[in-house]
């Protein structure tokens, strides 16, 4: 508990997130402005799934603790439901202003591309997924307490930490994906990450068997991270050139 | 207090820009269309249509920007009160004590009564600012309209030489001093227990002299900067600092229910203001833009200053355009000339006479540099498209950063509450500066955003919330 356990897990869970924001987000306020947007949109995803369970929940008896639990995992799947149809109102909403940017600005295209908004929105709803996660876990950490007193497992914050960063990163490859899909009209991605997006989240619900739902989280991540680098235009030649260039700098230096 | 004058200019305007960009994209023009007033040397039409497809670029070009430019200082009030009030118990302990505009108690026995008592304290409450709106409106609009300019202290010589205005001109004086002494308590008397109060959470021990050596360095650099001329940084910086203040202050004395009703009337409050053809809000900005007068600087946050000094620079010496002014036109882009006719009440003997006594009044490059503390690499600001800033006064940081401040103070949610309302503020101003892009016009600040901030509160606070705690508990993640 305290502050190692704070910062450990707060670095963990936002530190590649806030490296994101700070290299590629920053600078453009047009990005800022999607990424915020984005947030917004999950949030609204979220208010709208939180009163379909509150719905269910006062309608249902609550002394049946299975009933509850099932009630819960209902809610976990429809809010993921609930989330990709806001992605994809998002996607429609940023097309409509992708034809008025263009139309205003002063260079050849629009000032921002399609995948780059991707990016940034993905971003946004990874950001504010992750911090409705763990913001509240975080501030619990700083006080005292023994983790785990009742029998649970005493590596609940680092799991949470790890979970959330999973889930940031997702996202926002899930965001490219999910816009390339609709750009090119290849539905099958789509499902597909609407799939994964299910499977990760239907993982989770093997907590507290961490073994079970943490490392294939990861795995998918990076298998989402790999699908939305060559989707988005990267290839092993990009990558190598990249990595090239940096030796031949190194080397001229 | 000060929120009340405060209150009565939270809304945003682009009337800066508005004139700004006429003169820019219109070099060749040395005459600038006033609002309501045509210019002496009717432009061709052509010119006109293509000058105002131009006008839309630039505004929505530059609109990315000036979002960021009002994203940023919010933000910073924002987190300043919601740092306070999560660290500083002093400012969510409910000690019995209320301000006098809401004088009936919350403390009652049965709910209809505590209800009936909360509305008729946001009652009086709006009572007050519209009374104190409306009597700002009326000396400001209805003075002798001779008169030009109240922004600077000087002016004064000038009202004397017209008979009919010595009345005017104590009435004048009245609300700057009105202005000035609430800005003197806030930055002194509560900057002062704000400071205490931060010293005994933290355990701080700070003798008497240390203190009063701060406190006076701060309140007077910031009256400084607030009521004449500093660093455009600093000037934001201590805006930025008394709305939290004033946050701060509400969040404190304003009882529960009193508070999510008082930011629901005032947004209602602000819409009708602003919108309606007779809202004392609208009449008080139309009537500025037609004298091209700034309002009461002291009451608007400006993400630039470059214009509001060039404006009260030129007002005094531009008004007269037969009057050899040894003013460069081109430097100063704001420069509003005013009917041949109309002299303005400036007599070639009394500028003469100015002149004389305070030396010529030229706004140098350098002279603006020294006082702005510009970085010397920048290009001179009027000529620089980038430099239109956008304006929004203090009573929206205010209420803004109050809404977010209740969240993280009385929401069981706690950090998702805070920031759901973060968030939907941020996005509702986002909303209202599209629409200022569109409709060109100074519009209501408040609504949108409140009415986000309000929806996102309570249903983050009774229906997200308990969700999210049980997803939490079983580590189950969507």
């Amino acid at each position: 508990m305290t502050l190692a356990v704070f910062f450990g897990c707060a670095f963990i869970a936002f530190g590649p997130a806030f490296a994101l924001f700070v290299f590629t987000v920053a600078k453009d306020p047009l990005r800022v402005i999607i990424l915020i947007a984005g947030a917004f949109f999950w949030l609204l995803s979220l208010l709208l799934s939180s009163l379909v369970w509150f719905i269910a929940i006062k309608a249902s008896n609550s002394q049946d603790l299975t009933l509850q639990r099932g009630l819960l995992i209902f809610g976990v799947f429809f809010s993921v439901l609930l989330q990709e149809v806001f992605r994809f109102a998002y996607y429609r909403l940023l097309r409509k202003a992708t034809e008025g940017l263009a139309a205003i600005s002063d260079d050849d295209g629009s000032a921002i591309s399609v995948r780059q908004m991707a990016y940034v929105a993905g971003l946004g709803f990874g950001i504010m997924s992750g911090a409705f996660s763990m913001i509240n876990i975080l501030s619990d950490s700083l006080g005292p307490g023994t983790v785990g007193i009742f029998g649970d497992s005493q590596y609940y914050f680092i799991i949470t930490a790890l979970m959330t960063l999973a889930l940031t990163l997702l996202h926002t490859f899930w965001g490219v994906l999910f816009f390339e899909g609709c750009e090119k009209s290849r539905w099958w991605v789509i499902a597909a990450v609407v799939s994964l997006h299910l499977l990760v989240a239907g993982l989770s619900l093997l907590n507290p068997l961490y073994e079970g739902s943490l490392p294939p989280v990861y795995g998918i991540t990076l298998l989402m991270g790999v699908w939305a680098f060559f989707s988005s235009g990267g290839s092993l030649h990009s990558l190598n050139a990249l990595c090239t260039r940096r030796k031949a700098e190194g080397e001229s230096s | 207090m000060a929120d009340h004058v405060e209150n009565a200019v939270n809304n945003v305007s682009n009337d800066g820009t508005e004139v700004n960009r006429h003169t820019e994209t219109t070099p060749s023009r040395n005459e600038v269309e006033l609002n309501g007033q045509p210019p002496t040397a009717r432009p061709p039409q052509v010119l006109t249509d293509s000058e105002e497809d131009e006008d839309e670029e630039l505004t929505l070009k530059y609109g990315a920007k000036h979002v960021i430019m009002l994203f940023v200082p919010v933000t910073l009030c924002m987190v300043v009160v919601v740092a306070t009030i999560k660290s500083v118990s002093f400012y969510t302990q409910k000690d019995g004590q209320q301000l006098i505009y809401t004088p009936f108690r919350e403390d009652t026995e049965t709910v209809g009564q505590r209800a009936l008592n909360s509305m008729l304290n946001a009652f009086i409450m709006i009572g007050v600012i519209l009374v104190m709106t409306l009597v700002l409106v009326v000396l400001y609009k209805y003075r002798c309209y001779k008169v030009c300019s109240l922004c600077s202290l000087y002016d004064a010589h000038r009202l004397f030489f017209h008979p009919g205005c010595r009345f005017m001109f104590c009435f004048l004086q009245v609300i700057q001093a009105w202005l000035f002494f609430s800005n003197l308590l806030l930055l002194f008397f509560f900057s002062l227990i704000y400071l205490g109060e931060v010293f005994k959470t933290y355990n701080v021990a700070m003798d008497y002299f240390t203190l009063a050596v701060i406190i006076w360095n701060f309140g007077v650099v910031g009256m400084i900067c607030i009521h004449w001329k500093g660093p455009l940084r600093l000037q934001q910086a201590y805006l930025i600092m008394i709305s939290a203040l004033m946050a701060l202050v509400f969040i404190k004395y304003l009882p529960e229910w009193t508070a999510w009703l008082i930011l629901a009337a005032i947004s209602v409050y602000d819409l009708l203001a602003v919108l309606c053809p007779k809202g004392p809000l609208r009449i008080l900005v139309e009537t500025a833009q037609e004298r091209n007068e700034t309002i009461f600087p002291a009451l608007i946050y400006s993400s630039t200053v470059v214009w509001l000094f060039n404006m009260a620079d030129s007002a005094e010496t531009g008004n007269n355009s037969s009057h050899p002014v040894p003013q460069q036109e081109n430097q100063v882009a704001m420069a509003p000339t005013a009917q041949p006719e109309d002299d303005g009440g400036f007599t070639p003997a009394w500028v003469n006479q100015q002149q004389h006594q305070l030396g010529p009044m030229q706004s140098s490059e350098d002279s603006r540099r020294e006082i702005q503390e510009l970085p010397s690499a920048r290009p001179p600001p009027v000529e620089d498209d980038e430099e239109r800033g956008v304006k929004l006064g203090l009573g929206d940081f205010i209420f803004y950063s109050m809404l977010v401040g209740k969240a993280s103070a009385t929401a069981s949610g706690d950090w998702n509450t805070t920031i759901a309302c973060f968030v939907a503020i941020l996005i509702g101003l986002c909303l209202t500066l599209l629409l200022l892009a569109i409709f060109k016009k100074a519009l209501p600040a408040l609504p949108i955003s409140i009415t986000f901030g309000l929806v996102f509160y309570f249903a983050t606070d009774n229906l997200v919330r308990p969700f999210m705690d049980q997803l939490a508990v079983h580590q189950f993640y969507i």
